[in-house]
């Protein structure tokens, strides 16, 4: 039996494409959870709802689903300093944070997905934009713009964000609040209201990922399910809260599912990401680029 | 001794309950009657890790499942009535928690839950791609149209449930007022400080997760007999993973009363609306339902139905 190399140079490359995309939908929890400590499993829900957004305004207005996107960004980021408001009052502040924290974000995330469904019901939705559909040839590769795009704006996106924390007063604040809160209130800053915007900020990452999701394949709401096992497991991989970690994290998970379809069926793939995420918990908890 | 007799009351409850459902003769009270029991048992296995230990389980789901799909597997190869299909439930669901018990030496908290959630969808995909049941197209199970004695089969159904909905919530009961339970109780509040006075954390957490994944297993073996057509997506709902926290959460975590409480309450709500047809043709508004009921519950009495009427009669 001769190895089919093209297939394997094309599946390293459409996992590696892929991986680009995760790294997208995992920023928001490497936000939430890495750096500030909130187990925000609804994020994938989010996304859902990042990709219904972009499918409204594209579709109705004629708009770019990115662009879009980037239009809902303000009420994405409203939505997340909303949600922090409830969750900081409810729990952080009684110290319930752990069990009752979980089962807030798990009924967060039923909730949105049950109102998709309510709304636009179980059909697959869609968005066109000039970039679905071409592939750019590379030799034996073929890489599709439709993959090439998110892959593109996603790097960009993790670079920006890399940017905003390193850079800016806030972006600092909250690498701050992350590391120590409570030193943070003895420079006389609030810590919540730093936490808020933090987590407003990983709430509005969803908008784009939502938009890029629906760029990628037909979305319906069950969909997000999927990607919690992803997210996490990344998040883990890349040593939580490290963007550059996310990345590697993203792209080695996007190529090792990329390979499993490929060679072994698409049916099995989802159990990759989470067999992926057990081992990791049980074996390395500090992720593979961990602190 | 108490416990004993708690059991013998329970079971005489059940005893009641039927023959009252009997004389009303209604079948579908039968029918919907066992959905509610079935999360009388759910909630009340999640609460034996969730609410007494601290581990949150998101993959309730899985382990139902595991027991519906054992008994797909069993009643292929030879025929045996229900009660031991839901033994060989209880043990697979029971060994695969007893794993998952081996997670905690590693994880806690946070990572538990997640793993958990991870478990299910491994599980899930395992389940999809074994053609022997059926794999992703599903499982036909043809049951038996009367049963001697009973007559209706649902009513055998419904009865078995109903048992073992008695047999659980003794356990559950007997468990709190034991040193079995402080010791839960003493991991839930404070794992290392408990560890530190020499409470064998990890047997506990053990017999934790072991006890409550066989119930679950239990619960889902006669799953198959009751819908006769069983495929992984159905299995495996997330349905049954959010109603199984919701229950205990909403009805009180800290009692044994709280899950049946809950399970009752939400069960029924959305058993109603489902007949009622109330909202038209839309049966996700019942997990709306359930899941609003879970976050307000949460955010707004964190104690649950049970800690709302302490609180009055303090």
């Amino acid at each position: 039996m001769d190895f089919p190399l093209d297939l394997l140079i094309n599946a390293l490359a459409a996992g590696l494409l892929l991986g680009g995309f995760y790294a997208v939908v995992t920023v928001g929890v490497s936000i939430s959870f890495g750096m500030l400590d909130i187990v925000n499993i609804a994020h994938p829900a989010f996304i859902m709802l990042g990709s219904y957004s972009a499918f409204l305004l594209s579709g109705g207005l004629g708009l770019d689903p990115i662009l879009a996107s980037v239009i809902a960004l303000p009420i994405f980021y409203a939505l997340g300093d909303l949600v922090y408001r409830i969750y900081h009052v409810a729990f952080e502040r009684r110290g319930q944070e752990s069990l009752r924290g979980l089962a807030f974000f798990f009924g967060l995330l039923f909730v949105t997905e049950v109102g998709l469904v309510l709304v636009f019901g179980v059909d697959y939705r869609f968005v066109e934009a000039p970039y679905i559909g071409p592939s750019l040839h590379l030799g034996l590769v073929d890489l599709p713009l439709r993959m090439l795009v998110p892959f593109a704006v996603s790097v960009l996106l993790l670079g920006a964000l890399q940017l905003y924390l390193s850079r800016t007063f806030i972006g600092r604040a909250i690498a701050a609040v992350s590391q120590d809160a409570e030193a943070l209130r003895l420079m006389a800053a609030d810590p919540v209201r730093i936490k808020r915007a933090a987590f407003a900020l990983s709430i509005a990452t969803a908008s784009i990922a939502g938009a890029l999701l629906i760029i990628i394949q037909p979305v319906e709401p069950s969909m997000g399910r999927d990607y919690i096992g992803r997210v996490f497991a990344i998040c883990v991989l890349g040593g939580m809260g490290s963007f550059p970690g996310t990345l590697l994290g993203a792209i080695l998970l996007g190529v090792v599912e990329s390979l499993t379809s490929t060679f072994y069926g698409p049916s099995w793939s989802p159990a990759v990401a989470f067999g992926f995420l057990l081992l990791t918990l049980a074996f390395r908890p500090a992720g593979l680029f961990g602190r | 001794m108490r416990n004993r007799l708690f059991l013998f009351v329970a079971l005489a409850v059940a005893a009641l309950l039927f023959e009252a459902l009997r004389l009303i003769g209604n079948e579908y009270l039968f029918f919907a009657g066992y959905v509610v029991l079935q999360y009388v048992v759910l909630a009340t296995a999640w609460n034996i890790l969730g609410g007494y230990t601290g581990y949150v389980n998101f993959g309730s789901a899985a382990f139902f499942a595991l027991g519906a799909y054992s008994s797909v597997a069993v009643g292929k190869l030879v025929a045996v009535p229900v009660p031991v299909l839901m033994l060989a439930g209880g043990v697979i669901s029971g060994v695969v928690g007893l794993g998952m018990g081996y997670l905690t030496l590693r994880l806690r908290g946070v990572f538990f839950a997640i793993a958990t959630l991870a478990l299910a969808v491994v599980a899930q995909t395992l389940i999809t791609n074994w053609d022997f049941v059926g794999g992703s197209r599903g499982a036909y199970t043809i049951r038996p149209l009367v049963v001697p004695v009973l007559g209706s089969y649902v009513q055998y159904l419904f009865l078995v449930m109903l048992i073992l909905s008695a047999v659980a919530v003794s356990i559950a009961r007997a468990i709190e007022r034991s040193r079995l339970g402080y010791g839960f109780a003493t991991i839930r509040d404070d794992e290392a400080a408990a560890e530190a006075s020499g409470v064998p954390t990890l047997r506990l957490k053990l017999i934790a997760t072991t006890l409550s994944g066989a119930l679950m297993g239990m619960a889902g073996a006669p799953l198959p007999y009751y819908v006769t057509y069983l495929d992984p997506a159905s299995g495996f709902s997330l349905a049954y993973a959010v109603n199984s926290i919701a229950m205990p959460l909403v009805g009180g975590m800290t009692s044994w009363a709280g899950p049946i409480i809950g399970a009752v309450l939400l069960g029924s709500i959305q058993q109603a609306a489902t007949v009622s047809n109330v909202f038209g043709n839309h049966p996700e508004i019942n997990l709306l339902i359930v899941g609003l009921l879970l976050i307000i519950f949460v955010v707004a009495a964190p104690n649950g139905v049970v800690g709302l009427i302490r609180r009055r009669s303090q």
